[in-house]
């Protein structure tokens, strides 16, 4: 029972440890941002490579999580004769919730996990070590690119996950089910709204985009420069971030739309 | 703290080094001055700290107490752009080369060249070139760090320290993992390049041979302090029988080779 309560009060303590750390490093990284100012280059470079790892896996899901709303939406949408609404439950579905948060989920594990693995191999191999002694400061050469990146690519695939989406479900709904094409789009038109709907979910992904690249880069940075260390580290990216955007999502949801 | 007025032919004073990982004590006490123009030895059986004692100097960790100056700067009160700005003037030689694994050779040699001087490009590869050609890798620029064998990297590595012409080199285990060609090389470039480009270089290392054929002036650190010091020669007569056991590599001696622990007999008849 003691011991219980001391593991319990020894992983309270270095979580709140972890957490401090975690803000004094996204501290660090954001008084270093400026330095990135006369090299885009470098941050579009990371953009680029974040996209490309998270392009595939968010094109597919798109697509078929469109499809799927499109079977169920219309099955329970016909027993009310109420079919030509699934453009409206589509679009809403995907822009509000969906999007970002499945895409937030989908970044986590392939591009977060890349990018912990990447920068905590790289503390490992005394990559980071090196840089700093030859006066070149990781924090702003290697970390900020990548979390600023993270940042902007996520409403990025978001949209084009929802995007592909509402083809998906066009697809289904009005290719295989028989719907009406023009009914689907003129209804999705009138029913969203663009500040409610489109807006919101901009933001959400943006806000997970930011919490989902904090977590990766600074899980590989924080690492123990061990090959266990990097594959806890890289777990841990995962499992935080999924949690925390899913917890961020029900708080965002509440204020947006509670 | 004291006006920093150490003698100008100082390069790195290290004074009352206090330094502990997790209360245990690595350094206590520990003063080293690195003359200009030299090449400076820092032995002692691995664990002491050598490593720990360069991260010190490049102001990667931070002393417990003492000052660490270098070129008469307090390294450890400078703010972060003073500190970098230092640091370019100071090359380390990690003990693993830590060459960046997604760039090739000559883009790793480059690499300190692109991020801190606009060089038109035709000019940074010259200089790449003569760096590489240097440390005699000339023909492996296009290799990926992962084809190199331990020796060879550690030789791109050493062409990216003097990238940015330092004042100073560290070079942490150098001789580990090279074969006796190449370890012949080794040791006259980097006597060579400390004569030739006017360099200071600091070597650690546990490699007694190799080492007092080049050192001007060795420190041996043992236990957390400075044993003795001293050119090689006087180290090799050292008063102290430990000295001369670990420059002469005995096996028996006062160093024991065992880390400190309970006997065997009680450790294997322990049951748990
Ligand atoms: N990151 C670290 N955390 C805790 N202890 C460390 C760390 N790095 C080194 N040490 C300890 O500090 C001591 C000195 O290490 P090091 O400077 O690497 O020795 P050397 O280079 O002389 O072999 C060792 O006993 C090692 O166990
Ligand atoms: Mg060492």
């Amino acid at each position: 029972m003691l011991g219980l309560l001391a593991r319990l009060g020894a992983t309270t303590i270095s979580s709140f440890q972890r957490l401090g750390r975690g803000t004094f490093f996204l501290a660090r990284v954001l008084t270093g941002l400026h330095s990135l100012l006369p090299r885009p280059g470098l941050v579009i470079a990371q953009v680029y490579s974040i996209g490309v790892l998270s392009l595939v896996i968010i094109v597919v899901s798109g697509i078929f999580v469109g499809a799927v709303l499109a079977l169920q939406g219309y099955n329970t949408l016909v027993n009310f004769g109420a079919e030509d609404a699934l453009g409206v439950l589509v679009a809403l579905s995907l822009l509000r919730e969906l999007g970002p948060v499945v895409t937030a989920l989908l970044f986590a594990g392939r591009a977060g996990s890349a990018l912990t693995a990447e920068i905590g191999l790289m503390k490992t191999t005394e990559q980071l070590s090196g840089m700093e002694m030859m006066a070149v400061d990781p924090l702003r050469r290697v970390i900020a690119p990548r979390l600023l990146a993270g940042f902007v690519s996520m409403p990025l695939l978001a949209a084009m996950f929802s995007f592909l989406g509402i083809m998906g479900a066009y697809v289904v709904g009005v290719g295989a089910l028989g719907l009406d094409g023009g009914a689907y789009w003129s209804q999705m038109q009138d029913a969203v709204d663009f500040r409610d709907d489109v807006m919101n979910g901009v933001i959400k992904s943006l806000v997970f985009g930011f919490v989902a690249s904090w977590i990766a880069v600074f899980e590989g940075y924080d690492c123990v420069p061990t090959s266990e260390g990097v594959s806890s580290a890289t777990t841990r990216t995962v499992v935080h971030t999924s949690l925390a955007v899913l917890g961020l999502d029900f708080v965002l949801t509440a204020v947006m739309f509670g | 703290m004291d006006s920093g007025a150490s003698s100008p032919d100082i390069l790195v004073d290290i004074s009352d080094l206090h330094f502990h990982r997790g209360g245990r004590p690595i350094f206590r006490g520990v003063d080293v001055r690195i003359p200009k123009g030299t090449v400076t030895a820092i032995m002692g059986p691995s664990g002491t700290g050598k490593t720990t004692l360069l991260r010190l100097i490049g102001g990667q960790l931070r002393p417990h107490r003492g000052v660490v100056r270098f070129a008469g700067q307090d390294v450890h009160a400078l703010g972060h752009g003073a500190l970098y700005r230092l640091r370019r003037s100071m090359g380390m030689l990690f003990q693993t080369g830590a060459l960046f694994t997604h760039l090739s050779v000559f883009e790793n040699v480059a690499f300190p060249l692109r991020e801190h001087t606009q060089l038109p490009e035709p000019l940074l590869r010259d200089l790449v070139l003569m760096k590489l050609e240097a440390v005699g890798l000339r023909g492996a620029r296009d290799m990926m760090p992962g084809e190199l064998s331990g020796g060879m990297g550690r030789r791109v590595a050493l062409a990216r320290a003097i990238a940015l012409d330092p004042d100073m080199i560290m070079y942490d285990e150098p001789f580990t993992g090279q074969d006796p060609i190449s370890m012949g090389a080794l040791v006259k470039l980097i006597r060579t390049l400390n004569d030739a480009l006017g360099l200071t270089s600091v070597i650690v290392s546990h490699d007694v041979a190799e080492t007092a054929r080049i050192a001007d002036l060795i420190y041996v650190i043992s236990d957390g302090r400075v044993v003795d010091s001293g050119t090689p020669q006087a180290l090799m007569e050292s008063k102290s029988e430990w000295v001369r056991q670990f420059m002469h590599g005995l096996p028996d001696g006062p160093v024991p080779f065992h880390y400190p622990g309970p006997e065997l007999v009680s450790d294997l008849l322990e049951r748990r």
